[in-house]
């Protein structure tokens, strides 16, 4: 078991619903509700989920762009020793930024448009006293090199690069001070097919280079699933299911898990014939209105009477994490492994 | 090719941008046949030309785009008709009636301030000559079709009241208010959640059977495109590189960047833990077209001193079409 970095305990977001001249407080976005998650040294945590169901929130609170409005965020020291970087001050986090990184999803926007790549890539360093202007000049050179790009590019602007090169830039700033764990919000989800999968193996090598720390958020789950040792899936700010990643993929406990993983579309003709979508009714609840008892019953085929008056607490069951009521009742249908895939006649 | 189930046929359209700094060709000689009630999926890397392919074909292209040459012929009923150079009243009288367009962003091709239902309407009533009553309830019937819950009461919603997935219902309602007899739909999931993506891909093909119109789909996921496609063509720098059924096209790729695209996709339920087969190098910038096969900078097939000279042409290939230099020398 590697070390653990950084633990989550129910860590909590909410943003005020504002209205009225007095700007009186009339409800609130319950943005992230009470997550517990745990991420390891050299282990990738993949988190999925939809549009609005607060994965982008709970990456940002763990950078501390936004402030918890409640719970714990133990990370472990370098030295063994551990604090609560919710409750720290604003001056107290440099060294904490320092470990912590963070890769954007659109690489144009993300990246000054100003400055060039020596500037963008050597900022941090230059912030947090990395050495002199030759080592930061040198290191810059580097890294550049690392994510392979060649360091006479140094004094480019970033109008000159492609998006995929742009990518490579942000994820050579998020590694200049050595950081141990990186959150990447949809880094690759603005790129092309061809150059993702070149971002993707660039990601997997640095991690086990220098042992780094991930989570990876990421509507896409095929993505999910290629880099993650471990996935928990998100809906209206509540972790729904929690598991390893190969256990998740192919049985499922949660409905939501299984609906969005039929909905993915796969490219291979043979998979259309014998896969069957699990049709999710309705659209993604809004995360200021939550549904009553559990929260995806509106939008579940197997929801049953107690799902609409009690919330289904996140519980233990088969070694993963769920929170449905009914996870030992349901045989729920996964990815099938695809070496069986071939002939399902023979398993019926 | 029988000519009769073909309902549109486009031949060698070239559509360059005059920049200051050079001609961007974006669409450099395009053959493609879009047969009746099929759905034929273009797929490819963005830059590859395929927007500004669908687009051509409407003549949406912005200027400084301009289509060079090459023919794209409508079958309609009455006859088949040439849109590269028809005149404008013309083609008012084509869009909607015989192809309608839905875009990628729902949010940028609705009009802000009209209501949902106003603005197809106004579609309905351009094309058609019936009163304001009949086309409100063609509206609300539309709605109704492609799955909008309380379409009376949605009629008068405004755009910014409905969800992404809601609004690209209504885009494709008011597409397929008119009946059109080809629909061309540019990444009509991009900006939508799996699940969302899902409904809507379903709905197509609902529609599809239902009004038996063809779709021309654009996409850059592969899975996407496997499906609703009948046939697909995999485009590479304004080029078809390789055209055919869509499931042999997905089952046996052949040409090398079609098989390079599938490889280097995560795929559900083989990808976990491995290392993803990235094809080397980047597009090369639009100024900068590579001499010879456009592909051969990064091929994993490539021959020097051929693939570098020597354009490929599109040749029948079996089952299907391709257009790589190591079919024409199995000849």
């Amino acid at each position: 078991m590697s070390e653990p970095l950084l633990k989550l305990e129910g860590l909590t977001k909410h943003f005020p619903v504002r209205s009225g001249l007095l700007g009186r407080q009339i409800g609130a976005v319950k943005a992230v509700d009470e997550v517990d998650l745990d991420i390891a040294a050299g282990r990738t945590l993949g988190l999925v989920g939809e549009s609005g169901c607060g994965k982008t929130t709970l990456g940002r609170c763990i950078v501390r762009a936004h402030d918890p409005t409640g719970g714990r965020l133990l990370y472990w020291r370098p030295d063994g020793s551990s604090i609560d970087v919710a409750r720290l001050k604003e001056k107290e986090l440099k060294s904490y930024r320092a470990e912590v990184r963070m890769i954007f999803q659109d690489p144009h926007s993300s990246l000054n448009p100003r400055k060039t790549l020596r500037e963008i890539i050597g900022e941090p360093m230059r912030v947090h006293a990395y050495g002199s202007a030759d080592e930061i000049d040198q290191r810059v050179g580097d890294l550049l090199e690392r994510v392979g790009l060649r360091p006479e590019y140094a004094n480019r602007y970033p109008h000159a690069f492609s998006g995929g090169q742009r990518q490579r830039v942000g994820i050579a700033r998020a590694l200049a001070l050595s950081p141990r764990l990186v959150v990447a919000d949809e880094a690759v989800s603005a790129l092309d097919v061809s150059v993702r999968a070149q971002i993707l193996n660039l990601l997997m090598d640095l991690q086990e280079e220098s042992d780094l720390g991930f989570l990876f958020v990421s509507h896409d789950l095929g993505i999910i699933e290629h880099v993650a040792d471990e996935v928990a899936v998100m809906y209206l700010g509540r972790v729904v299911e929690q598991g390893p990643t190969e256990e998740l993929y192919t049985r499922p406990t949660h409905p939501y898990t299984e609906a969005l993983l039929s909905a993915v579309p796969d490219p291979d003709p043979a998979a259309k014939r014998h896969r069957e979508r699990i049709k999710l009714l309705g659209d993604i609840a809004d995360p200021a209105h939550v549904p009553p008892g559990c929260p995806f019953h509106p939008r579940c085929v197997y929801a049953k009477d107690t799902c609409r008056t009690e919330r289904p607490p996140l519980r233990e069951v088969q070694g993963r994490r769920v929170a449905c009521h009914f996870a030992e009742e349901l045989d729920l249908r996964g990815v099938p492994d695809p070496d069986v895939r071939e002939d399902p006649v023979v398993k019926a | 090719m029988p000519a009769d189930d073909v309902l549109l046929e486009i031949e060698d359209l070239r559509t360059h941008f005059l920049m200051d700094d050079g001609v961007v060709c974006a669409v450099d000689g395009v053959d493609l046949r879009v047969r009746k009630g099929e759905t034929l999926a273009i797929v490819g890397e963005s830059g590859c030309g395929k927007s500004v392919m669908a687009r051509s074909i409407l003549r949406l292209v912005d200027p400084p785009g301009q289509i060079e040459g090459g023919t794209i012929t409508l079958h309609r009923d009455s006859g088949p008709v040439e849109l590269v150079g028809a005149d404008t009243k013309l083609l008012r009288q084509i869009r909607w009636n015989d192809i309608a367009m839905v875009f990628q962003e729902p949010m940028a091709s609705l009009s802000l301030v009209h209501t949902i239902g106003s603005q197809i309407v106004e579609a309905v009533r351009l094309h058609e000559n019936i009163g304001k009553a009949a086309a409100r309830k063609r509206a609300i019937e539309m709605l109704d079709r492609v799955g909008i819950p309380m379409p009376a009461r949605r009629v008068d919603a405004y755009p910014f009241e409905l969800s992404g997935g809601m609004r690209q219902r209504a885009m494709i309602a008011m597409a397929l208010a008119c009946k059109p007899s080809l629909l061309i739909a540019d990444e009509p999931t991009t900006a939508l959640d799996v699940t969302t993506q899902a409904q809507i891909l379903e709905l197509l093909r609902d529609l599809q059977d239902e009004f038996g119109m063809a779709i021309m789909l654009i996409t850059h996921d592969l899975g996407v495109a496997a499906q609703v496609a009948d046939s697909m063509a995999v485009m590479y720098l304004g080029r078809v590189v390789e055209y055919g059924s869509a499931e042999q096209v997905l089952a046996t790729p052949r040409h090398p960047y079609a098989q390079a695209l599938l490889r280097s996709m995560p795929r559900l339920g083989r990808a976990r833990q491995r290392r993803l087969t990235a094809i080397k190098g980047m597009v090369p910038p639009p100024y900068a077209r590579p001499d010879g096969c456009f592909f051969h900078p990064r091929c994993e097939h490539v021959v020097e001193g051929r693939c570098d000279r020597v354009s490929p042409r599109l040749l029948q290939v079996a089952d299907r079409q391709v257009s790589c230099l190591l079919y024409e020398e199995d000849k």
